[in-house]
């Protein structure tokens, strides 16, 4: 098990990592990835019972990447956990190569295409479904995005989650508060957003979702018996480069060597100081 | 609610149908229901998700029967999809059933996506299929889900014409390990003759080699009339040919057919457009040509005329005299 300090190390190195990806395959979500790399992180590293040897494994914990565009922080995670050879995501978004843009099951370590929105939730609440029906003790997670929620069939997945009371499902909202227009509460507010889940029948919690603290405490275990759980995560869009933090234009702008380099020396030098890195 | 439904047949349709031996059957829609119940008790991996379709998919005894192994989602078709995906990939057999007018529309992108794409061997159960429903109107009505689905890669497409076929297809969908849709109406059908079913195979119901019908689901029992018509009235052998897998398509059959006979006829109780009529003549075209006379049967490419499954079979030529009337047009041209 990683300390605080060593997690924290991991997702600079990560957030170094899908910059470089990124720059590399000209092409990525590189606000959104940067915005749920701490959440991946937690995740995959703390939570989720899953691993190259057990991904086969009826009983073994399942992550559905519903927003599936930042799949860049996927794909380095998942390098990371020994699922494939990171040296593999240099052909990301190149002729011939499993690695593209959206998550596939032809990428080992993803459980299920995605990348249309508004289709994680549905498909976590029938392997949720699944598992009550089973007996198991295995949990369901989806990572959704604050723009994707304006999908109508998460509205339905809502209710029918609380309806059959899945405890073992856990959807997250990478709430960074930006989409491709502008600003969510801009372009289709969600807001209130706790109140709409609860009152679909959610257990509700909202974590800075760049703590590694909260959102380990906040996965750890189902928020409620007898209900799903919801984790808002408020995220700051393209988080840990200032230049790219909170700006629209960098939903899917990849870098040109100037600012990556720029980007890549405040991780660097994020990365000197430990004790900022312990938070 | 149900509009009320004549009966599909004429009287004289009827008379041929004796003459042949034809017994009437019950509608596929129930021979899917007791033969998915009869395999569910023995294994219960196999779990039914309905979207408040549980009676029109004649699902009640199920339920009643084997609750634990049925999942309700309300009024959701999207919801139903994507639940039945996961459902299938945590190893359920699942059969997501819900009238085809709103599966294969309402919840296109998840089959495409989550069933498809993402390899989840759902059955799909496209219930009241075609225009069975006919007198509800076209909102209820399923003329596009043939073409839609073809389109999209890795989901076969099933449309039983009799209950044996419908009793197999369910069999065979319990067993697959792939994306499969199947297709149901609610009328009920004569038992055809010639009794196999093979999964991807055609079925040969009637030999001849003047003409062919080459047709699916409900429709090919008119076909068979009219073949038995022709071969009184005008002397004319007409082969009928079932294709209850529109897809993948029995491609040997519908060549041989071309090879053989001067008219070749398809029918489908769908659009024109891109249901099998379309799959046969690109599968004809692509091999050796053909310089017969070729004529896709079928709803044209409008909203049908109001009325029962009967009227509007009748109204489109999807009849025992409709169809012996366009083979006699086709091989007098």
């Amino acid at each position: 098990m990683y300390t605080d300090r060593q997690l924290a190390y991991k997702s600079l190195q990560y957030r170094r990592e899908i910059l470089s990806v990124i720059k590399r395959a000209g092409a990525g979500h590189t606000g959104g990835s940067l915005s749920c790399t701490d959440i991946l992180n937690v995740l995959y590293n703390r939570v989720l019972r899953v691993t190259p040897e057990t991904f086969s494994s009826p009983t073994r914990d399942r992550y559905v990447q519903s927003k599936g565009h930042s799949v860049e922080a996927l794909f380095v995670v998942l390098a990371d956990q020994g699922f494939f050879p990171s040296k593999e995501l240099e052909t990301l978004c190149q002729y011939g190569s499993h690695f593209v843009g959206h998550p596939t099951r032809k990428v080992p370590g993803v459980e299920q295409n995605t990348g249309a929105l508004g289709h994680g939730l549905p498909i976590c609440t029938g392997m949720a479904l699944g598992g009550k029906m089973d007996g198991a003790d295995f949990r369901v997670f989806t990572l959704l995005g604050d723009g994707e929620l304006a999908e109508g069939s998460n509205w339905e997945a809502a209710l029918a989650a609380a309806h059959y009371g899945l405890d073992n499902l856990t959807a997250i909202v990478d709430c960074n508060a930006l989409q491709i227009t502008g600003p969510t509460r801009e372009v289709m507010s969600t807001e209130p957003l706790i109140e709409k889940f609860a009152a679909f029948g959610w257990a509700v919690r909202t974590v800075d979702g760049h703590d590694l603290g909260e959102l380990s405490a906040a996965f750890a275990k189902p928020l409620a018996l007898g209900q799903p759980s919801l984790v808002i995560a408020r995220t700051t869009k393209g988080k840990g480069v200032s230049f790219m933090e909170n700006q629209v234009g960098w939903h899917h702008r990849v870098p040109n060597e100037e600012e990556l380099a720029q980007a890549l020396r405040e991780i660097d030098d994020a990365l000197e100081l430990p004790s900022e890195a312990e938070g | 609610m149900s509009a009320p439904a004549p009966p599909i047949h004429s009287v004289a349709a009827q008379t041929v149908a004796a003459k042949l031996g034809l017994k009437l059957g019950r509608p596929n829609l129930e021979v899917f229901a007791s033969t998915l119940l009869e395999l569910a008790s023995a294994d219960e991996s196999i779990v039914v998700v309905t979207s408040d379709s549980r009676g029109s998919g004649k699902l009640v005894p199920f339920a009643k029967a084997l609750p634990k192994q049925i999942v309700e989602v309300g009024i959701a078709e999207q919801n139903l999809v994507g639940i039945a995906a996961g459902l299938a990939s945590v190893g359920k057999k699942v059969f997501a059933v819900s009238p085809a007018c709103f599966l294969t529309a309402r919840s296109f992108e998840q089959i495409k996506n989550d069933v498809a794409y993402s390899a989840n061997p759902v059955a799909l159960v496209g219930i009241s299929a075609g225009v069975s429903y006919g007198a509800l109107g076209s909102t209820h009505h399923s003329l596009h889900d043939l073409a839609a689905l073809r389109a999209v890669n890795n989901i076969s497409l099933v449309v039983p014409a009799d209950n044996f076929e419908a009793s197999e297809a369910v069999r065979c969908a319990a067993k697959f390990s792939a994306p499969v849709y199947l297709r149901f109406g609610k009328a009920p059908l004569y038992d055809l003759p010639e009794h196999k079913f093979e999964f991807g195979c055609s079925r040969l119901v009637r030999p001849g080699n003047d003409a062919a019908f080459i047709a699916t689901g409900e429709t090919v029992i008119h076909a068979l009339l009219a073949a038995q018509l022709l071969e009184e009235t005008d002397g004319l052998k007409c082969r009928v040919v079932s294709v209850p897998t529109v897809k993948p398509l029995d491609i040997d059959a519908v060549r041989d057919a071309a090879s053989v006979c001067g008219a070749v006829v398809t029918v489908e109780e769908h659009m024109v457009h891109g249901g099998l009529g379309e799959a046969c003549a690109s599968t004809i075209i692509q091999g050796n040509g053909y310089k017969g006379r070729f004529k896709i049967v079928g709803i044209p490419d409008e909203y049908t005329v109001p009325g029962s499954q009967a009227d509007i079979f009748h109204h489109y030529g999807i009849s025992m005299i409709g169809l012996a009337e366009t083979v006699r047009g086709l091989l007098k041209r």
